[in-house]
């Protein structure tokens, strides 16, 4: 290995010649944005300030650009984070490890560590081979989806960092105990029995240590394929969003949406399951919903359980796990995105 | 030359077969591809995140498509 490293070290620096002029870019246009979208709406497409054309507009002219940069940073950001985790690291430190201790540990893993939904199969079965606690691993695998960075730079972008860190802290919660209360049903015997027959060899994973050039190529690769994708979920969602925010009569949503209506937090749950979307077109509606009325436990209810119970993922768990524990897991992650729906329209 | 993809079958997966017989084609070396998408086999390498590529028994990327240049560097002789 000695002989390439003089090579990934001139990449390195090719590659921070390339970032940080980007980065100081990325700043200063960031800090633009807000005048930009008020001078193109009212000085450039001559509209009315005030009016339901210019609110809709502007909040799209806005909004568009500001997401999509905060995503391409974070995911950048993200994508540099995550080489440092595989899922074969987060195996090993969260094998034997007993519960409590162990549901936190695999939470907080099951947000940096990187696989696609296909995996999430193979995974789980290597997980439980490797003798990771059933409740660990369901925390893992809640955690994962449930804790989503592109909704988090969403929640940021579009509604503050307070809402932010609600979210972070309730989806982190939700997976901690649900995965321990899990644990304490003793369903191992739920489990299909040809995985428990299994023996898996965890000696054969290649080394994972790789330079730093590789790490924010990472990265990169990360944007082109995350932000490649969902951009233009984030455009839809934004110009649903936008038509929401102009055109909607302030309060509308506060009947059907509202913190008067108790049955609206559980209706929320039971439409977001059978959606399968991604957070991208999910969270600017939600922005839009807010200003209109809604309240923020019913929306983020039904945001949480857009993203992490899906009726998909059901399917393709099931070939691993018996009907019992399927609902066990549905049910219980069900009850902790109800709490928190009602715990959010309690206190906010 | 024995190469395997191991994936259950999804786009990333579909994509990493793809690049393991392009390189193959392009290095000109006798190799023979074969995708693996039977989980208990997939598991039997101790490898859980897909897509995974296996040569000649050996282990050697999990969870990610491999660039090109890689894949190149595992199969041509050195």
């Amino acid at each position: 290995m000695e002989e390439i490293r003089p090579q990934n070290n001139a990449r390195l620096l090719k590659y921070l010649a390339a970032l940080v002029p980007s980065l100081v870019l990325w700043w200063l246009v960031y800090g633009q944005l807000a005048a930009v979208a008020r001078h193109l709406t009212q000085d450039v497409f001559g509209l009315a300030a005030g009016s339901h054309a210019a609110e809709a507009v502007e909040f799209f002219l806005y909004d568009t650009p500001k997401v999509l940069m905060l995503l391409t940073l974070v995911v950048f950001g993200v994508g540099i984070l995550r080489s440092f985790f595989t899922p074969e690291r987060t195996r090993r430190v969260l094998a034997g490890r007993r519960e409590s201790a162990g549901n936190v540990m695999a939470a907080l893993l099951g947000i940096v560590t990187p696989f696609c939904s296909c995996s999430a199969v193979p995974l789980f079965i290597g997980f439980v081979t490797a003798g990771v606690p059933l409740g660990v691993t369901f925390s893992f695998l809640i955690a994962a989806p449930m804790v989503n960075e592109i909704a988090l730079v969403l929640l940021y972008g579009l509604l503050g960092w307070k809402v932010a860190a609600l979210y972070l802290a309730t989806g982190l919660s939700i997976a901690m105990v649900a995965g321990w209360v899990i644990g304490k049903l003793n369903l191992e015997n739920q489990i299909e029995d040809w995985v428990r027959e299994m023996r898996s060899d965890p000696n054969q994973i290649p080394d994972t240590r790789m330079p730093f050039a590789e790490r924010i190529a990472a990265g990169l690769a990360a944007v082109r394929d995350i932000v490649g994708k969902v951009w233009v979920y984030v455009v839809l969602g934004i110009a649903v969003g936008a038509g929401i925010h102009g055109y909607v009569p302030e309060g509308f949503m506060a009947q059907i949406m509202g913190k008067g209506a108790w049955w609206s937090v559980p209706v929320a749950v039971l439409i977001g399951i059978p959606m399968y979307s991604n957070a991208a077109g999910i969270v600017p509606v939600v922005e839009a919903l807010l200003g209109k009325g809604a309240a923020l436990g019913t929306v983020l209810a039904f945001m949480m359980a857009v993203i992490a119970l899906s009726l998909p993922e059901m399917v393709i768990l099931r070939k691993v796990l018996k009907p019992r524990l399927i609902a066990a897991f549905a049910g219980v992650v069900g009850l902790g995105i109800l709490f928190v729906g009602y715990l959010f329209n309690l206190l906010v | 030359m024995d190469i395997k993809v191991l994936g259950p079958g999804c786009p990333k997966c579909k994509d990493a077969e793809k690049l393991a017989l392009d390189a193959v084609r392009e290095s000109g070396v006798e190799a023979n591809v074969e995708k693996v998408s039977d989980l208990k086999d997939i598991m039997s390498y101790g490898v859980f995140s897909t897509p995974a590529v296996v040569i000649d028994g050996v282990v050697k990327s999990v969870g990610k498509v491999p660039s090109k240049k890689e894949f190149l560097s595992w199969i041509k002789p050195a």
